[in-house]
Order: C-alpha cells, then structure tokens, then sequence
C-alpha cells in the first residue's frame, strides 16, 4: 500500500515541480520541461518490453498460462507508452527541430519498439487456443527482443542524431543536470516506472478474476 | 522387456480441462482399449501417448529393459495412425513411404516397401499419387507405414473406419501381430474393436475403472 | 526389416528432398514467387522511366523487391504442413532439429534461385552497375542466410496462427530491419566499387545477426512445433 501512495506523491510532486522551476534549457525554454515526462515515458517503453520477454522465457521454462498473460498485459502497457513516448518526442522535435519526424537514432528505436509491440499483439489476436497462442507468442518475443542489439549498433548508422546526448541541448541537461533538475527527473524516472507496476499489477489480477468468472479455473 | 506407464495423466487447453488423473500401465504382450464419448479426449490421451501432444500433467513412461526412453528414443519404438493423419497427396504411395522410412534412419529396397504394400492390398497401385486414394486405401497406407519401424508400442485411433470386410480382416491380422511383438493400445466407440483390449478404460466413468 | 544406417545429414535431406519434389509437382510456392519477384521489378522499373537513380537508391529498391518476394513464398514451408494437415506425421518420424534444418535449407535454395533470377533482371531493367562483385555476392549470400534464418522460424509460427494474412511480413519486418538495413549498406558499397576492406564492417554485421538468429531460431523451434 505505501508504495501506491509515493506513487501518488512523487508523481504529484513532479508535476507540480516541472511547471514551477525554470526550464531546464534556457535556449529551448519552456518546450524542455516535456523531458521530465518523455525520457520516462520512453523508458517505461523499454521495461514493459523487458518484462514481457522474462515472462515470455518463464512461461516457455514452466507452461504457466499466468506468465503468458502477464507478458501480455506487459506488452499492451508497452505499446501504449510507446505511443506516448513517440508523440511526446515528435512534440518536442517540431518545437526544437523544426519538424515532427527527423529519423533521429531515437526517435527511429521507439519507432521500431512500436512496430514490435504491434506485431506481437497482432500475432496474439491471430490465434485462438489459449496455449498455441501463449507459445507463438512467447517466441515471437524472444525472436524480437534479441533483434534489438543490431538495432543499437545499425540504426546510428543510418541515421544522424539529432538527439540531446550529442548536441543542442546536451550541456544543461545531460551530465551537468543541476542537483534540483536532476532530483526532479529521477523522482519522475521513479515515479512513472512505479505507476507502470501498479497498472500491470491490477490488469493481472483483473484479467485473472475474468477469467475466473468465465469459469475456467485452471490459474490459482 | 517394454512397458507403458501413464502417471496422474491430465490435460486442458488453454483453461478448458479434457480430462486428468489417468493413471495405467501396460507390459509386453499387454492392449488395452480406450472408449468414451465424443469429445472425452480419446485422441487426446492417444496423441499424449504418441508424444505429439504434450500433457499439461503427469508423465508417459516408456521403458525399454527397463530404462527411460527419450523423447527421440520414443520417436522409434512407438508408431500411430488415426484417420486424422494424413499422408503427402502430391506424392506416391512408394514416394511417401520412402521418405517417411528415410526420415526414421530406416533403410528400405522399392522392392522390399512393393511387397508391403502388396500384403495390404495396394498392388499395382504404389506409383500413383495418395491424391487418387479412397479414404479406405489410405488407411491400409497408413498401416504400412506404422508398421515401418516394427513398433513395440503401436498406437490405433478409430483403427476399423473407413476400412471394408477385407481391410477390416487385414487390421485383425495387424492387431493380432502387434499383440505378439509389444503393445497395443486403441481408441475405439466402435462394439467389435473393444474385444481386442485385454484392459479397458472408460473416459466417461469417474475413476477411471479398468474392466479386464 | 530396414537397418538403420542414416545420419543426421541424410533424414535432413531427405527432408528436403520431399520438399522439392511436392514443390516440382505442386508449385506451391516457386510460381508465386518468381511471378511476384518479376511483378515488382517491372513496377519499379515503369515508375522510374527515364529517372537515373543513385546506387544509393537502387540497393534500397533490390532489397525491398528481395524482401517483398521473401515474404510471398517463404512460409509456404510450414503452410503448406499444416493445411495439408501433414505436420502430424512429420512430428511422428522426425526430430524438430532435422524438420527445422530441412526447411531452412529449402528456404535458402528458393531463395538463391530467386535471386538468380532477379539479379541480373535487376542489372538489366535498372541499370544497376556493380563494381565489386565478390563484395556483393558475399553481401547477398550473408544477407540471403539471414533472411532465411529469420523467416523460417516466423514462417513456423505463421502457419500455426488461425488468421495468416499479411502476418508473416507484420512479424518479419522488425526482426528483419537491422539485416536490410545493412544489406542496402553493403550492396550500396559494393555497387560503388568499395574494396572488401570498407565492406567488412557490413559484413561483420550480417555475420553475427546469421549466427545469433540461426542459434535461436534453432533453441525456440522446439516451442513452436510441440504443443
């Protein structure tokens, strides 16, 4: 229970925080205070993607329907901050770029994580028997989730960053983040990656106590 | 020395359960007959058997001398065939025997595979394609190729559809072999093929009771 | 009473073997294929007209012809099993290691064929020059042995799936984007004359992405073909 509570705490705290301070970047102005909610979206992205394959490798170690139906649940969290990451993202590119969609490194990785998510919920929805569907599935996120360290080294290839680490905005906010900022930013880091257990958490139990009611029971 | 052992057997789909706590076991020279409605997992437990399904508890036993066999051990001391198999249509009668006793490690002459076909009643007919086959005929095929590997377990699903008066005193002459050399176990609704099981297993009756 | 002599290599190949034949008697998927690869080109080549496009432009067009066919024939490996309904028997003699190895080697050998024949169509309809040819072979036969080691596995899993549609490209795509990505790369510098020195680093890629999806798609095969 305590944690849903600093949940609720350090969420409200960075809200109200994130619009108080003064812009993290002075030459970008206010349109930088969307980095205290996109790096953490975009994180969550990559945790419900972690946790979907966990899942994925343990339903395939033990044949329990309940890890296929968490990785599940993993990964629809995880296509729908995907879009927020992306949406956030392409909001702060028309502001400090010019443009809404560069192909920058990044914005290309969300991109492809999303692609990614949406396969997979794709393939769910193709299959119908419960375990055929918890198989497939389950492998199909391993197969992607192994994909994704070509994709580290291939896409900077392609395409040139335009993102924070290596210019405009790099000094201020990258290393050199004032204590305040960087206390701002962890407590929201925390904050959302808090929010994401809680939502996973209750769509499992709901989703268990559905399908108790439906009458089957073979998950305690 | 073989034997079949089926501890605490149960198996569901998704979260629809078939059946669970099936427990036998059978030694050399021993059948039994599995009866029960439609849709009591008859297929289903013999598909467990066969190592094409997987069981979502309990465990299949084969031992051979009394040693654990694997899963590719299995794969060679267990044969099936039930009308839900279904052979290469494209491909001959002979194509489809030649590859399926390649695929095992088995080493069979054209002549040698002719002459099983010849004792089933296919003469003449092994260079046309199983596309042009009577449901019948591909039953006798069937048979031929579960006999391939000379099984010590030999699996039956529905063994007499689809077959004749001849084709059915073909599969009594196969049962009566197959009792001699291992075991035998089928699933049938069918009144004459329960006489062929030594023990019977109900799917239906609660428990499970044997019948012998 | 047969004897058992084969090894692992002969039920591979005769494995693929019943392949090639029901394909040689069905045309299942060859057809469909070399139709698909050669609708594409002309597409590309009538929508260019007299347009001259820099090589750049042309590796990407080959590959997405290649990756557009690939995905028109590939599955039809596993497909094929289960709507004839014959993958039960496959599983009943044989390994899932041996059915894998000869549905990827069946892949890999359409898949070379095609590109037999899509090559120089390309060369011809496109103008598309390329300088360094051992660059740009080794580019496409790493690049081919990758594609297939991805897509069989997928293609495994599609046939499995009750609704196939556009599924296989839907899952190929983002597990195939880090090889097409360098492949366009390496045909791109092979095209312009590199030399094998500025190539490798390409190479290097495609090498390890073949290794680790082979490995995989060999681990995980066991989970999609046993139930």
């Amino acid at each position: 229970m305590w944690w849903k509570i600093l949940t609720g705490l350090l969420i409200g705290t960075v809200v109200v925080l994130v619009f108080l301070m003064p812009p993290p970047q002075k030459e970008l102005g206010d349109i930088s205070r969307i980095f205290f909610f996109h790096v953490p979206v975009a994180w969550v992205t990559v945790l419900a993607f972690l946790v979907a394959m966990v899942n994925s490798i343990l339903y395939l170690s033990r044949k329990d329907l309940v890890y296929d139906l968490q990785a599940a649940i993993s990964s629809q969290l995880g296509f729908l901050f995907a879009i927020l990451a992306t949406v956030s993202g392409a909001i702060f590119a028309k502001n400090a770029w010019g443009s809404y969609w560069n192909w920058d490194p990044r914005e290309t990785s969300v991109f492809i994580l999303l692609l990614i998510y949406g396969a997979y919920l794709a393939l769910r929805s193709a299959i119908e028997m419960e375990d055929r569907k918890a198989n497939l599935s389950a492998v199909y996120s391993i197969l992607a989730f192994i994909t994704v360290p070509f994709l580290v080294f291939v896409v900077p290839r392609v395409f040139q960053s335009l993102h924070p680490t290596d210019s405009i905005v790099n000094s201020q906010i990258k290393i050199q983040m004032p204590p305040l900022v960087l206390l701002v930013f962890l407590s929201s880091l925390l904050g959302f990656s808090l929010l994401f257990v809680w939502i996973y958490n209750l769509e499992v139990k709901v989703t268990i106590l559905h399908k108790k009611i439906k009458g089957s029971s073979t998950i305690k | 020395m073989i034997s079949l052992e089926v501890k605490s057997l149960a198996k569901s789909f998704g979260f629809r359960k078939v059946f669970e706590g099936i427990n036998f076991s059978l030694g050399e020279k021993e059948s039994l007959v599995i009866t029960g409605k439609n849709g009591s997992g008859k297929s289903t437990l013999l598909k467990i058997l066969a190592g094409l399904l997987r069981p979502s508890k309990g465990k299949v036993n084969v031992n051979l001398d009394s040693q654990i066999k694997n899963r590719g051990e299995r794969r060679k001391l267990i044969s099936f065939a039930s009308p839900d198999l279904s052979l290469y249509d494209e491909l001959t009668a002979l194509e489809n025997l030649e590859f399926l006793a390649k695929v095992q490690g088995l080493d069979f002459k054209p002549d040698e595979l002719n002459k099983k076909l010849d004792e089933v009643g296919l003469k003449g007919r092994g260079e046309d394609q199983v596309l042009s086959y009577s449901s019948g005929m591909k039953q006798r095929l069937k048979y031929v190729f579960a006999l391939l590997n000379d099984p010590q377990i030999l699996l039956l699903d529905e063994p007499g559809s689809n077959l004749d008066e001849p084709g059915l005193f073909l599969l009594d002459n196969i049962i009566a072999e197959q009792k001699k050399r291992g075991i035998l176990v089928l699933a049938t609704n069918d009144k004459r093929e329960i006489k062929y099981g030594d023990k019977i297993l109900n799917l239906d009756q609660p428990g499970f009771s044997f019948i012998s | 009473m047969g004897t058992k002599s084969s090894t692992w290599t002969s039920r591979v190949s005769a494995l693929f073997l019943k392949d090639f034949k029901s394909e040689l008697r069905t045309r299942y998927s060859l057809d469909a294929l070399v139709m698909f690869a050669v609708i594409t080109l002309t597409v590309v080549s009538f929508s260019i007209g007299m347009f001259s496009l820099s090589s750049k432009i042309k590796s990407s067009l080959f590959w997405i012809v290649i990756f557009f066919s690939a995905m028109s024939g590939l599955a039809q490996v596993f497909i094929k099993e289960e709507e004839a309904k014959t993958s039960t028997l496959l599983k009943l003699v044989a390994s899932p290691e041996s059915i894998f190895a000869g549905k990827l080697l069946y892949n890999l050998v359409l898949l070379l064929f095609l590109e037999i024949i899509i090559v120089p169509l390309f060369v011809i309809m496109l103008g598309f020059s390329i300088l360094n040819f051992w660059l740009f072979l080794c580019v496409l036969v790493l690049g081919s042995l990758g594609l297939v080691c991805s897509t069989t596995i997928i293609a495994a899993i599609v046939a499995k799936a009750s609704v196939k549609g556009a599924l296989f490209a839907v899952l190929s795509f983002p597990i195939l984007l880090p090889l097409l990505v360098t492949v366009i790369s390496g045909t791109n510098l092979a095209s312009e004359g590199a030399s094998f020195s500025q190539g490798l680093r390409d190479l290097q890629i495609l090498f390890s992405y073949t290794v680790v999806m082979f490995v995989a798609s060999f681990l995980l095969f066991d989970f999609v073909w046993e139930e």
